[in-house]
């Protein structure tokens, strides 16, 4: 029963190419029976591999300038700029032991998991009065939520950061707690919306016959039901504050508050010509927790992109 | 025991009448109210008032620590002299155009590709995806990393292939600074776009190819007239989201360049982050920022219609 396997088409089988469709399955042997190997090579492996590559190379450049000792980073032509036989780890530890590294971390962790949870907790409700409570007016307000999505930080951080002056939250983990949410609720509102439109009514019915309140209803039949969509939300709200920049910058400003992107833009770029190393180590560091949550919930990611999208 | 049945049966409530409370409280307007309650706060406390405060902003002179008194559009007139403001202007529009055009080219294209049916199929649609999941800022340093004036791997790689003999100043030079932030730009978007028409691709069925491929269309043709309509609507909402977030672009710009060199990279985004915040003209800067939501509007109308034309062909009724 958790997976409700009636929402939108093939979303989760996107990256998992498990091919569940009979589209994607029929597709392939129709195209391919056609192509000889060599065709194939050159209208789909090669094309194919370039993009992969430049997709993926400032990573691995990321990672080997990380443990590059620092004078193979600086002498291209001694030493094969492309690989190192001799890594050294002392980037790595002058970040988490010469500098707030390991605070801006935990900063930026408690800013994502509290402004997630608490925009979770409001798009579930709203989400639910919207699709489920049909109020007067509850389309509108549908439509309202969608453009809010469409509202970018970048017209809203001047007010904004006045705004959180006036309530004394500047320079307070809570100035961007309770600013986010002002992104990731419209987000997480329209995606939950698109998930419970495919609970079945005659349930919440029978329920509300057996004398459920609609509490009861949402958090004993709903939420159960859309713990897949929840955790699409929740991932993707979660990657949007780890991300989340402008507001970070303008409304925090003593080191030890920062959040990782920040910190690493202002307080690692020095005159220094030997900062590459440390400064990578950062910035690599600073996407790991990410890469190793998507690595675990590709599809439910996949889900939550699209379905923001199609829906 | 028999008396038990002919005792009358005094001890059932009757039925009552509803309060007038417990008339409220099943009512589905008021429950609503209260379900609503806490994503209304959040968006009108730090979303509609902002973004209301932030137009009364632009209409004064207000400085950092000072409110500031109403001046007329003396800010907007201002703006209109302002040669660096208008540069910006035309940065955006190029950064917009240039990028959101390229990466609808590629993104479609890596779509189509990732569509195929190949060895390592999930690994690879996972592994597309990664620059989109990194934070931008820190790719963005990356980036800066690889277009650095004096250890670039790619002016090194360059030069070892004989093609350049110096160094090329990458973000130091006017247009090399504007081609560099555009392919960063691109490179972080592409996956977006594939990824999500990858979904729409998915939901094209089999039985249109298989009925073409027997009349004898070429693959050009398939693509003609019968992928690319059936993923218009599709394309109509991504291509909106990819304009709209690559117009107000702010972190990838700040983290590369920072606007210059001259200028030359500055975003409306970035000149009203540098005339409010560090310059401390809130006023300024707010009129900058509210110079981009004419544009935003004629986006989000686009996707409007989008939204539209997609639910009619999916048969759908507007609820």
């Amino acid at each position: 029963m958790t997976d409700l396997r009636t929402q939108p088409v093939d979303l989760k089988a996107v990256l998992s190419g498990s091919a569940r469709t009979v589209a994607a399955d029929d597709h392939s042997v129709g195209m391919s029976y056609l192509e000889s190997l060599p065709r194939r090579m050159v209208t789909l492996y090669l094309p194919l591999s370039i993009i992969v590559i430049v997709l993926l190379f400032p990573f691995y450049w990321m990672a080997l300038t990380a443990v590059k000792p620092d004078e193979q980073l600086l002498d291209l032509n001694t030493y094969n700029p492309f690989w190192t036989w001799n890594p050294t780890f002392k980037h790595i530890h002058k970040l988490l032991f010469d500098s707030y590294y390991p605070l801006w971390l935990w900063n930026t962790m408690y800013v994502a998991v509290c402004a997630t949870v608490l925009s979770i907790v409001a798009s579930v409700l709203a989400a639910y009065a919207i699709v489920r409570l049909r109020y007067r007016g509850a389309q509108w307000v549908g439509g309202f939520i969608f453009l809010a999505y469409l509202v970018p930080p970048s017209i809203l951080f001047i007010p904004l950061a006045t705004v959180v002056f006036q309530y004394g939250l500047f320079d307070t983990p809570f100035a961007l707690i309770l600013t986010y949410p002002t992104i990731l609720i419209p987000f997480s509102t329209w995606l939950l919306m698109g998930y419970f439109k495919t609970i079945p009514f005659e349930l919440e019915e029978c329920a509300l016959i057996d004398g459920a309140s609609r509490w009861q209803i949402l958090t004993k039949i709903v939420l159960p039901l859309s713990i897949p969509g929840l955790i699409s939300a929740f991932i993707f709200c979660f990657t949007l504050c780890w991300n989340e920049f402008i507001y970070a910058l303008t409304f925090l400003t003593s080191v030890q508050n920062k959040t990782v992107p920040v910190a690493i833009v202002n307080e690692f770029v020095d005159g220094d010509v030997y900062r590459w190393g440390s400064l990578m180590a950062g910035a690599l560091a600073g996407s790991l927790p990410l890469v190793i949550l998507y690595a675990f919930f590709v599809e439910h990611y996949v889900s939550a992109m699209t379905g923001a999208v199609k829906e | 025991m028999a008396d038990i049945a002919v005792q009358p049966r005094a001890a059932r409530p009757p039925i009552r009448e509803a309060t007038a409370w417990q008339q409220v409280k099943s009512n589905r307007n008021f429950i609503a109210l209260w379900f609503m309650l806490p994503a209304m706060a959040f968006l009108i406390f730090f979303l509609a008032y902002p973004l209301g405060l932030g137009i009364w902003i632009s209409f004064t002179d207000a400085r950092i620590g000072r409110p500031g008194a109403f001046v007329g559009l003396e800010n907007y007139e201002w703006l209109w002299d302002d040669s660096i403001f208008w540069l910006s202007v035309f940065n955006t529009l190029l950064y917009t155009f240039v990028a959101s055009a390229i990466k609808f080219g590629i993104g479609l294209y890596l779509a189509l590709l990732l569509n195929e049916n190949m060895p390592f199929k999930a690994m690879l649609r996972a592994l597309v995806l990664i620059p989109f999941i990194v934070p931008t800022v820190l790719s963005a340093l990356a980036f800066w990393w690889i277009f650095d004036s004096q250890f670039s791997i790619i002016s090194w790689s360059l030069k070892e292939m004989g093609l350049i003999t110096e160094n090329i100043n990458f973000l130091g030079d006017v247009y090399w600074a504007r081609a560099c932030v555009i392919f960063a730009n691109i490179w972080r978007g592409v996956p977006f776009v594939a990824i999500t028409l990858l979904a729409g691709l998915q939901t094209v069925s089999p039985s249109l190819y298989e009925a073409a491929t027997l009349d004898g269309a070429t693959r050009w043709q398939m693509f003609r007239n019968i992928t690319y309509p059936l993923l218009t609507p599709i394309i109509a909402v991504v291509m909106t989201f990819s304009v709209l977030f690559t117009f107000t672009d702010f972190q990838l710009i700040w983290a590369m360049t920072r606007g210059g060199p001259v200028n030359s990279t500055h975003l409306m985004a970035t000149l009203s982050y540098q005339r409010a915040i560090i310059g401390g003209v809130l006023g300024e800067g707010a009129a900058i920022s509210n110079a981009m939501i004419p544009f935003l509007l004629a986006a989000i109308m686009v996707s409007w219609f989008g939204l539209q034309r997609r639910k009619w062909q999916q048969g759908e009724n507007n609820d």
